[in-house]
């Protein structure tokens, strides 16, 4: 990539430990109902558009900040843009998007938002998200589809 | 106690089913989708049952589809920046005439009661006022700039040559064409929805408007011409509209669609939390403030996000809806 990265120099963090899988998971006449953990495991690998480091590395997505109602089918992500002018900040909400609507059955209203407060374009970025014509247009261009795989490549 | 009947279930589509509209006689319905295919669906004894595909008009995605009134032609609007006109001349259905102008992804058409014009409108936030010139000939009459986002829905005055339009900018605009000087403008901006307005729909006499909107609420809009004798101010010659009633608490979601029926008056809403619910106008409603009741809630009326919703135009109180995987559904409204 030419152009230069918005964040140069990222802070990195450290990376939860797997997930430990406890018998209950294991027992197939218990129902796994879907939990955060589940969403974030599906999520925290996806790569970042600019950096070799994933969301989770550089913190711009968190267990705590995923919320799962199972009853209501309703699935909301908030993430964290690494910097308040983040240009990456629509992609990487899309890739999140993406990912989701790939992975979690489709009973589940997804929902993808920025933050509150961690992002100029905070509203911008989120109804553009949250625009579902929009993203079904935007999934149909062959360019930004590899670029989005090449970010959820390894989740 | 009203409520919605399921006539038919049909698994129409490969992917997102967009839009769902009735051919003006109401014996036809035509569907397009994610998928790139229109199909058209008649009444085979009881069974709705598909009868035509129309495949290879466009590249991507069919946003929507609309009949002319004289339901000879069906114009489709597509994500490939193209609009389609298909008749079937030749007997059969074919695409004799595409409109392109569009920058990108088209968004809605819509024909004009006199099936002499048409409007487009897309992501690149203009609509296209287009005239019928001659056999398989459309001449762009106009384009307007009005909205400063992406334009969802292009709707005409069902007696007038009034265009209404709804964007991803919150507001609603209306376009006339000038006797004098035969210019399109822009004629009213309604505002009042806090988030994009994704549909709208005229009532029989095109006097009000209904407005549905990613702000969970539905409005009505009612016209007051310069003249009007409830003493409304009216900058201008024209007509202004204002909101006379807004129904709000009722849709958790996204509203995605919005139908007035002309011959029963009621409406009918498509949402984003996959009920149709059905408003009726209070018998004791005040015309210049309105109360409209919801008296129908379809619960799990798809199973995903419901696009479209489309009375039937004959007046027998059917309805078209469809969703994001792949279904139509056609019910029936019962009152009781």
């Amino acid at each position: 990539m030419t152009k230069t990265a918005d964040n140069v120099n990222p802070n990195v963090y450290d990376t939860y430990s797997e997930r430990e899988i406890t018998s209950n998971e294991l027992n197939e006449d218990i129902v796994d109902e879907i939990d955060r953990r589940e969403v974030f495991d599906l999520i925290r690998n996806i790569n970042d558009p600019e950096h070799p480091l994933t969301l989770e590395e550089l913190r711009v997505v968190e267990e705590g900040n995923i919320f799962v109602d199972n009853e209501k089918n309703v699935v909301n992500v908030y993430f964290t843009p690494t910097i308040p002018h983040c240009s990456m900040a629509t992609l990487i909400g899309l890739s999140i998007r993406v990912q989701l609507l790939r992975a979690l059955p489709s009973r589940f209203k997804v929902t993808v938002e920025v933050s509150e407060g961690t992002h100029m374009s905070e509203h911008a970025v989120n109804k553009q998200l949250a625009d579902k014509e929009r993203v079904a247009a935007a999934l149909e261009n062959n360019n930004l589809v590899q670029i989005i795989n090449q970010c959820v490549v390894n989740s | 106690m009203a409520k919605l009947e399921l006539l038919q279930s049909i698994n129409g589509h490969k992917g997102i089913v967009w839009n769902v509209s009735w051919h003006p006689l109401g014996k036809v319905f035509a569907s397009c989708g994610e998928d790139k295919i229109i199909k058209l669906w008649s009444k085979e004894g009881e069974t709705w049952t598909m009868k035509t595909v129309l495949v290879d008009g466009h590249q991507r995605t069919i946003r929507e589809i609309a009949w002319s009134p004289c339901g000879n032609f069906l114009a489709s609007a597509s994500f490939d920046g193209t609009t389609a006109v298909w008749d079937k001349k030749s007997g059969q259905f074919e695409c004799n005439a595409t409109l392109e102008g569009h920058e990108n992804e088209v968004k809605s058409v819509a024909w004009s009661p006199s099936g002499q014009l048409l409007a487009t409108c897309g992501r690149d936030k203009s609509v296209w006022v287009w005239e019928v010139a001659g056999e398989d000939e459309y001449v762009c009459e106009a384009v307007l700039n009005a909205h400063n986002q992406d334009v969802k829905k292009v709707a005409w005055h069902p007696s007038s040559d009034i265009l209404a339009s709804a964007s991803y900018d919150n507001a609603v605009k209306m376009y006339k064409e000038d006797q004098l000087d035969s210019d399109w403008t822009c004629v009213a901006t309604l505002q009042s929805h806090e988030s994009t307005v994704w549909s709208l729909t005229f009532d029989k006499t095109g006097k009000r408007l209904a407005t549905c909107s990613d702000d969970r609420t539905v409005k009505i809009w009612q016209e007051y011409s310069p003249d009007n004798q409830e003493g409304v101010s009216v900058d201008d010659k024209e007509s202004s509209w204002k909101c006379v009633c807004t129904l709000s608490g009722y849709h958790t979601r996204c509203i995605y669609d919005i139908t007035w029926c002309a011959s029963t008056g009621l409406i009918a809403t498509g949402c984003g939390d996959d009920i149709i619910r059905v408003f009726k106008e209070a018998d004791d409603s005040d015309p210049n403030a309105p109360t409209f009741d919801l008296i129908c809630t379809k619960l799990n009326a798809h199973s995903q996000d419901v696009n479209c919703v489309q009375w039937n135009p004959s007046g027998n109180q059917e309805l078209v809806s469809c969703s994001d995987n792949g279904e139509i559904k056609i019910w029936k409204f019962f009152e009781q």
